[in-house]
């Protein structure tokens, strides 16, 4: 892409993405500071598996980040077929747009995976499977040098691995023995299982060279119908996948705060309007509700096509819409279960201490509720993340999801489960979807249950 | 092992992981035998009595020693054959018979249950066994009471339905822990008087559990007192409670007995009054929520506080003694009446005013409270605490230099190190942190604070402590108290008046002198007869 | 308890109302009569008249919310909002765009919705009870972890990867059942066999995961260590006195979804062919039909507020200390 005009582009989604990250920095910077949380968070990753969670999942919102950061392409001096709005990432895996295919193709073929109808130089029909434009080149398309190209491929990403690897242990050690040198205090804090923490950022790292190197000689997980490679669509999913799982539960947060709190703590008419408001909203079936706004919304999009710039644009503010609607159907329980904890909350003791110092009620909800409610609102967020991603496909499938034309797992889901009837079947563009939302789901759940088990003080420990 | 022992506990010692719960602990009780096991919290007498049940929590295992009931040694026993000692050889009552009952099944057949289990009576003839035993209990109208659920019985009654319970297969030993510590005391003397006329019936032997000195003296043959896993000094009774040898053991009972002498009787000038003060509750029922009745919590109380001096409220549980301090507080709404208080030599009716006028007021009256664990918000570090009332109600130097010195100089003045003003509560104790309320109360130099219980949660030793720490301020600073409490043997540590309470209505009010030594009321008389005869001694001696 | 039943159903009302605001403003506002009338008619050539008698016709011609032209009461009760929700009280959904009556399509559509959703309700209830109790009996052991892994593995994969991969297998490869379809009666049996399974096997993780936490802190209470101090066995202790507990919270999650069972499942409908609500809800959805969703918006709502109501009954029949007043 050099030489080309590139205007950067922010989408709504884009900076919703990053205010989350800046929001996850500096809640970071304050556990780091109040050594009571520190501990807590601590003791959250001590245990192996959330550490390994935790690097999964910083791995796929690193994905997400640097699929957030859009330029626009002057296309006027590009003739190739590209799209009009690029990401970062999409700069990083240029040939794997580049690269498409006519059809399908198996993970590592050479060929397409059904054959088709040509005519030889005899001009009789022939049934052939034709082989794949953009693969293997370098070993001139020997089928018998594939097995050994990707080993040493592989063998390659490894060194580099350990360079990696060594590159970052070194910063490591350099700051622990210098928090050594500083240490003042013996106060004895726990463990980290920094071994398992080396074993999968090793994985990690190797899976990620390795397929970024191999992807360049071959379609590693296929192509699909249209030839697309698959890789690149799953990665490109993450984007949307991480953000309807972490956007939806924050942009509903505010209301979910204050309509939960005001309940709880003023009662009354303010709690019987805010109750009758959940109550109505929950008894409307959360897929129905989500259908009818999403077919709403298409019918104004529909009919003010010339809101939006461009199909990408359009797609964003969906992806924006569908993310809001979600949010509506599932505040109510964050709602419902801060009302009641405020109600506990307001009856202890410590805050009929602040009434007694005559602290106005707003004082006593920031200081003495907002404070003790934190954990449940962080209990949310992570447990809620992994049903919403599941949630996407489910409602891209029934077509109230997210835009056709954006790549999701939902989306690829779909559109691979019309080729179930076809035999031999094509399983790989549905598994790397399921396999991709497997990973990120399981991460997001298993370090849901240990911040859930550490932050929950009614858990036993 | 003697013919009559019934118990053998030898060298027993529990572990958590590295630590030693229980450390190197013998003691054997007899046949009809009161053996009562005393200690503060954590010093490891539950876990004792958990052992002899093999009831342990799995994270705490058995290091050594053994326990042998009857020639058998329960820790050499397998599991199937542990289910047949316990609720038949060895049966237990527990601290909470709130909790203690499995709140959906009927209470006759809990205790049928245990019927069925070891005698194999039929149904029929378990209903009647426990009917019977019922009555033993002194259970009323038991025939009805076999279908009520725990609920709909009063605590002291849910305690007999335990104590049934435990004496439905006729068992060589009763464990009882603690089993009189939720109740109000005319309903503990009255257990206790059960307990041992089953004792003296049945001629059981009774491991009895308890932290209270009274409650001992009441109860026991034999005492132990454990400390930190330990058993630092064992003696039969009466040598026990005379000639007591180990430091410990004496600082226990000094801190359990009331002080002899009464506080000397001044005249003072009146800080608050209460004139008829009634806090109803509406009851609401019915299709449209109406309003059916008025829970009378507070149903015209007229009481009066001087200067200085301490007026104790005593009354047992929904006597409506919180209530009052709340009405105090304006935290709840008064149905009726006058709390005057004199502020400046001005009389100001706090009922009349709203919040936003109270607010100059709120610096005089402060407020402790029960609970050392919730009357802190574990959020705040304890100078975060302590600084709220300062900012909140502008008490002295708003600068925050200023008020950091004025913290430390508190927390020094309720004895918490300084240094550890950044903490949070967690990190203290429940002792600690009731001094931090103090200190919190203290910050707003009030005059009056209300005391809510604040001891009742605490061991003895610490709750000494804290009406000591209580007695100096009220010296250094001419502070008045309003001492709310069901403990009748503090009573004439820090009191100068009483007033007793009982269903929102004071019974009766005056002096510590008059209420203590020539009650006039039946209640009274009956409350103070409840007291333990540790206590009663040394009050009316 | 009759005054109680009342008074529920009275504070139903306003709930429907809200509901039907919600989707009376949803689809009114933005999809007015007047598009409607277009869209039935074709979008090419519709003059004003045309698109009156339209909505003449299919009483569309009123107001939205407020009836200016009206006198007293009939100023908001003469108006679109209020006919169309009155209709809706009387269950009266009127026709779908191809012309069917929406009213007869549900109930029609009902008895295939519940064939699947009841069986998998139940079939998966009792499976992750009886599992969840059995890893509390064998708490902390390596059963208990293992089944907790599998548990957390089981509910981290999209239910949509079930009911494909149980497909390719059960159907497909070992032709154990067929794909799809449905019958009625016996006949219909082998047809259920696959989703109900199916639908049984994606629950369990979170079932399992929820009941299992309900007994353990239910086990951790004191009235458990009163049975075990009787010398009851651990297996009686959990099943006469921690499973009756444990079924109290339980009964608030899973009460409430009874009467939904109804609506039926979007997915497992669409993929095996049913011709239930749920498929007919997902095909409404796919073309459109806003009188179709909008019937079961309103159905499922009503449908929910019988749930809470049989909620607080249950409990009555379960819990002695709740009594309903």
């Amino acid at each position: 892409m050099n030489g080309m005009m590139m205007t950067p582009v922010f989408l709504w989604t884009d900076i919703m993405i990053w205010v989350l990250f800046v929001l996850i920095v500096i809640g970071v910077r304050q556990i780091i500071k109040d050594p009571h949380k520190r501990n807590q968070w601590r003791s959250v990753f001590a245990s192996r598996t959330s550490m390994v969670s935790i690097l999964v999942l910083v791995m796929y919102f690193m994905i997400a980040l640097i699929d957030s950061v859009h330029f626009k392409v002057d296309s006027s001096t590009e003739t190739s077929n590209h799209k009009e709005l690029v990401s970062v990432l999409d700069i990083g895996l240029e040939h794997l747009i580049l690269n498409s295919e006519r059809t399908y193709s198996a993970p590592f073929a050479l060929q397409e995976y059904s054959s088709s109808v040509v005519y030889n130089e005899q001009g009789q029909v022939q049934q052939v499977y034709l082989p794949l434009k953009n693969v293997a080149k370098h070993i001139d398309m020997d089928p018998n040098l594939v097995a050994y190209d990707v080993l040493s491929q592989v063998a390659w990403a490894f060194m580099g691995t350990l360079g990696v690897l060594i590159f970052i242990s070194i910063i490591h050690g350099y700051f622990y023995f210098k928090s050594l040198a500083e240490n003042t205090v013996a106060v004895k804090e726990k463990s980290l299982p920094w071994g398992t923490a080396y074993v999968t950022l090793f994985i990690i790292t190797l899976v990620s060279f390795s397929l970024y190197s191999l992807s360049f000689d071959y379609h590693v997980l296929g192509t699909n119908k249209v030839g697309e490679d698959v890789l690149y669509q799953s990665l490109k999913s993450i984007r949307t996948g991480v953000l309807i799982g972490g956007l939806t539960t924050v942009v509903m947060l505010p209301l979910a705060l204050v309509l939960g709190i005001s309940a709880g703590y003023f009662k009354g008419w303010i709690d019987d309007i805010i109750q009758y408001t959940y109550t109505t909203l929950n008894s409307i079936p959360g897929v129905l509700l989500i259908a009818a706004a999403v077919l709403v919304m298409q019918s104004i999009m529909s009919n003010h096509a010339d809101w939006f710039g461009s199909t990408e644009e359009r797609a964003d503010m969906r992806l924006l819409f569908l993310i809001f609607i979600l949010g509506m159907t599932s505040w109510t329980g964050l709602c419902r279960l801060l009302r009641a904890e405020t109600l506990k909350i307001s009856q202890i003791e410590y805050v009929t201490a602040a009434k007694a110092f005559g602290l106005k009620p707003f004082s006593i909800i920031r200081r003495h509720i907002f404070p003790n409610l934190m954990h449940l609102v962080l209990i949310a967020l992570v447990l809620d993340f992994s049903g919403l991603v599941l949630a996407e496909a489910v409602l891209s499938y029934v077509g109230v999801g997210v835009d056709p034309t954006m790549p999701s797992w939902g989306n690829m889901i779909n559109q691979a489960r019309l080729e179930m009837a076809r035999e031999p079947m094509v399983w790989w563009s549905l598994l790397s979807a399921f396999v991709f939302m497997f990973v990120l789901v399981l991460a997001a759940n298993l370090f849901a249950d240990r911040v859930q088990w550490v932050l929950n003080p009614r858990s036993k420990k | 092992m003697s013919e009559s022992t019934v118990l053998s506990v030898k060298n027993l010692v529990l572990n958590i992981e590295e630590n030693r719960l229980i450390d190197d602990i013998s003691f054997e009780i007899k046949a009809a035998e009161i053996f009562a096991l005393v200690g503060e919290s954590g010093s490891g007498k539950s876990l004792t009595s958990l052992a002899i049940m093999r009831l342990l929590p799995e994270v705490i295992n058995v290091n050594s020693g053994s326990i042998v009931l009857q020639d058998q040694n329960l820790f050499k026993v397998p599991e199937y054959q542990m289910q047949k000692v316990r609720g038949k050889q060895v049966a237990m009552i527990f601290q909470e018979p709130m909790t203690s009952l499995n709140p959906v099944m009927k209470v006759g057949d809990q205790v049928a249950e245990v019927l069925k289990l070891h005698l194999g009576l039929k149904n029929r003839a378990a209903k009647d066994k426990v009917v019977s035993l019922f009555e033993e209990v002194g259970i009323p109208d038991s025939a009805t009471r076999y279908d009520w659920y725990p609920h709909q019985l009063s605590g002291g009654q849910k305690q007999r339905v335990m104590i049934a319970m435990a004496l439905a297969c006729e068992p060589d030993l009763l464990i009882a822990d603690e089993p009189t510590t939720a109740l109000d005391v005319t309903i503990q003397a009255q257990v206790l008087e059960l307990l041992k006329s089953i004792r003296d019936q049945r001629g059981l032997s009774i491991l009895f559990i308890t932290h209270d000195m009274g409650v001992v003296y009441e109860m026991a043959d034999t005492v132990a007192v454990m400390k930190k896993g330990k058993i630092v000094e064992q003696a039969e009774k009466q040598k026990f409670f005379n000639e007591a040898s180990h430091p410990y053991t004496k600082q226990l009972l000094e801190d359990a007995v009331p002080k002899q002498s009464l506080k000397p009787q001044i005249d003072s000038t009146k800080l608050l009054e209460i004139d008829d003060l009634k806090v109803h509750f509406p009851i609401k029922k019915g299709l449209f929520q109406r309003t059916v009745g008025m829970v009378k919590a507070v149903d015209g109380v007229s009481l009066m506080i001087e200067k200085g001096q301490t007026l104790a409220l005593v009354g047992e549980s929904g006597s409506g003694k919180s209530t009052i301090g709340q009405a105090i507080l304006k935290l709840v709404n008064t149905t009726e009446g006058k709390v005057s208080y004199v502020s400046d030599e001005n009389e100001v009716n706090l009922t009349n005013l709203s919040q936003n006028q109270m607010k100059p007021l709120r610096k005089k009256i402060q407020v402790i409270f029960q609970d050392p664990f919730s009357a802190l918000n574990p959020r705040m570090t304890i100078s975060e605490i302590i600084r709220e009332g300062i900012v909140s109600l502008k008490v002295g130097s708003q600068n925050r230099k200023d008020q950091d010195n004025r913290i430390d100089e508190l927390l020094t003045q309720v004895g918490i190190e300084p240094s550890f003003k950044h903490r949070y509560p967690h990190e203290f104790s429940g002792g600690q942190r009731q001094r931090i309320g103090v200190a919190r109360a203290l910050a707003v130099e009030p005059e009056l604070i209300i005391c809510d219980e604040p001891t009742s949660a605490l061991d003895v030793t610490v709750r000494a402590q804290v009406l000591k720490l209580l007695e100096d301020l009220q010296k250094q600073y001419q502070l008045s108290y309003l001492f709310i409490t069901h403990d009748l043997s503090i009573i004439p540590t820090i009191a100068h008046k009483v007033a007793v309470l009982q269903n929102g209505k004071v019974v009766e009010q005056g002096t510590v002198e008059e209420i203590m030594h020539n009650p006039q009321q039946d209640y009274t008389k009956q409350l103070l007869s409840s007291a333990p005869e540790l206590i009663r001694k040394v009050m009316f001696a | 308890m009759f005054a109680y039943i009342v008074r529920r159903l009275l504070f139903a009302v306003p709930i429907l109302i809200g509901v039907n605001v919600i989707t009376f403003a949803l689809f009114f506002m933005v999809n007015t009569p007047d598009d409607m009338a277009r869209a039935q008619l074709g979008a090419k050539q519709t003059t004003p008249e045309m698109i009156q008698s339209w909505k003449q016709d299919h009483g569309y011609d009123k107001p939205l919310f407020f009836n200016h032209n009206s006198t007293g009461l009939d100023k908001v009760s003469d108006t679109l909002f209020v006919q169309e929700s009155l209709k809706l009280f009387t269950f009266d959904f009127g026709q779908s765009d191809s012309g069917r009556q929406i009213s007869s399509d549900i109930y029609e559509r009902m008895w295939p919705s519940l064939a699947i959703a009841l069986p998998t309700f139940i079939i998966g209830l009792v499976t992750n009870i009886a599992i969840a109790l059995l890893i509390v009996l064998f708490r902390g052991s390596t059963l208990d972890s293992i089944t907790m892994g599998v548990a957390v593995a089981i509910m981290s994969i999209s239910g949509l990867f079930y009911i494909i991969a149980g497909q390719v297998l059960f159907s497909k490869t070992w032709h154990w059942v067929p794909i799809s379809g449905y019958a009625d009666g016996i006949e219909g049996i082998k047809f259920l066999i696959l989703p109900v399974f199916i639908g049984v096997f994606a629950g369990i993780g979170a079932g399992v995961r929820w009941y299992r936490s309900i007994f353990l802190e239910e086990i951790t209470k004191d009235y458990v260590r009163t049975a075990r101090a009787k010398g009851l066995s651990e297996i009686k202790v959990l099943f006469g006195h921690v499973l009756q507990n444990g079924l109290l919270p339980i009964l608030t999650g899973v009460v409430v979804v009874i009467p939904t069972l109804f609506m039926g499942s979007l997915i497992m409908e669409s993929f095996f062919g049913i011709p239930g609500l749920g498929s007919y809800t997902i095909d409404a959805i796919q073309s459109q039909d806003f009188g179709i969703v909008k019937a079961m918006v309103f159905l499922g709502s009503v449908l929910y507020i019988i749930g809470l109501i049989l909620t607080d009954i249950s409990y009555t029949y379960f819990d002695p200390r709740v009594k309903l007043s």
